[in-house]
């Protein structure tokens, strides 16, 4: 069994360490749509896949990941908006963790909109 | 939804956007009594009587934004496709409990899933919020108390990198201390 132990040790690790949080408005928001309609076409892998990416990279000083409701676009599921602050929002779609490890490296780390997945992008008939 | 895991996902937003502080899960398995049965109750604003007798209904719901509701009448149908049953209790102003009991071993009964993943994911997005998790697997069990990580951090947040990493790794390995590794 993991103990608290562990937590105690990491909390005296980070003591000390002065929290480098960037201010809200200087945060790039990632948010995935996490109602029913998102969690059943997939959104739970897709939510784990970007927060652990961010994590790993070392994004977390200035990109949150969040989650929303229902965005209205059930047909669309899996949804990810990425909110750069003074851009435009970019609307990703029928997302899956695959889309969603490029999307880090391509625009949370590379600065550039992956065309190609977002709803702009899609054929709307 | 092909876990029951993601249900319990889905069904605990509910409890998040109904204004709870604390929401306890609880998944107990029972090979004996062949039982798997879900709990998930909060201290949210609760619903009156009419709210509860309808909730069961797709095409209810107290959102103005659309007409259909399914994440309840999803789990209640899985529930008692297994020969299970499914209730809900709730209380304006003292929240709700909801119930799913399944048949184990019933054909229908769809796979436990990755209750870990559901788990983290609710704690993570919800950081203000409190969790209390319990996993039981027959005579085993583990709990996570979200109030206990708390008191031991202090203001460091639970959605710091490090204490992610911590509470994936807590759920992940007591999990498998109290299932054995058990495919449910």
């Amino acid at each position: 069994m993991k103990s608290l132990e562990e937590l105690r040790a990491i909390r005296e690790k980070m003591q000390g360490q002065v929290s480098m949080r960037a201010e809200d408005h200087t945060h790039t928001r990632v948010v995935v749509g996490m109602a029913t309609c998102g969690i059943a076409s997939g959104a739970r892998p897709v939510l784990n896949t970007l927060s652990r990416l961010v994590q790993e990279k070392g994004l977390t000083d200035h990109v949150a990941v969040t989650q929303t409701g229902c965005i209205g676009l059930c047909q669309y599921e899996p949804i990810v908006e990425v909110m750069e602050p003074g851009k435009p929002k970019v609307t990703y779609i029928k997302m899956n963790p695959d889309k969603a490890a490029e999307i880090v490296e391509r625009h949370l780390i590379g600065g550039h909109v992956v065309e190609n997945y977002t709803l702009s992008s899609a054929d709307i008939n | 939804m092909p876990e029951i895991s993601l249900n319990i996902l889905d069904v605990a937003e509910n409890s998040t956007r109904a204004g709870a502080s604390l929401i306890t899960i609880c998944i107990s398995a029972d090979c004996k009594a062949d039982r798997l049965s879900v709990v998930i109750k909060d201290n949210g604003c609760g619903m009156t009587p009419e709210q509860v007798a309808h909730v069961t209904d797709p095409f209810f719901t107290t959102r103005t934004t659309r007409k259909v509701g399914l994440g309840v009448p999803f789990f209640k149908y899985a529930a008692e496709s297994t020969g299970g049953s499914f209730s809900i209790e709730s209380q304006p102003g003292k929240g709700t409990v909801v119930t799913a009991v399944f048949v184990l071993s019933h054909i229908d009964r769809m796979p436990l899933g990755d209750i870990t993943s559901t788990i983290h994911t609710l704690i993570l997005c919800h950081p203000d919020l409190d969790f209390l998790y319990t996993y039981q697997y027959d005579e085993k069990s583990f709990t996570l108390d979200t109030r206990e990580f708390r008191t031991i951090l202090g203001d460091i947040p639970l959605n710091t990198p490090e204490i992610s990493s911590y509470i994936w790794d807590y759920l992940t390995e007591n999990k498998l201390d109290t299932d054995g590794g058990a495919n449910l």
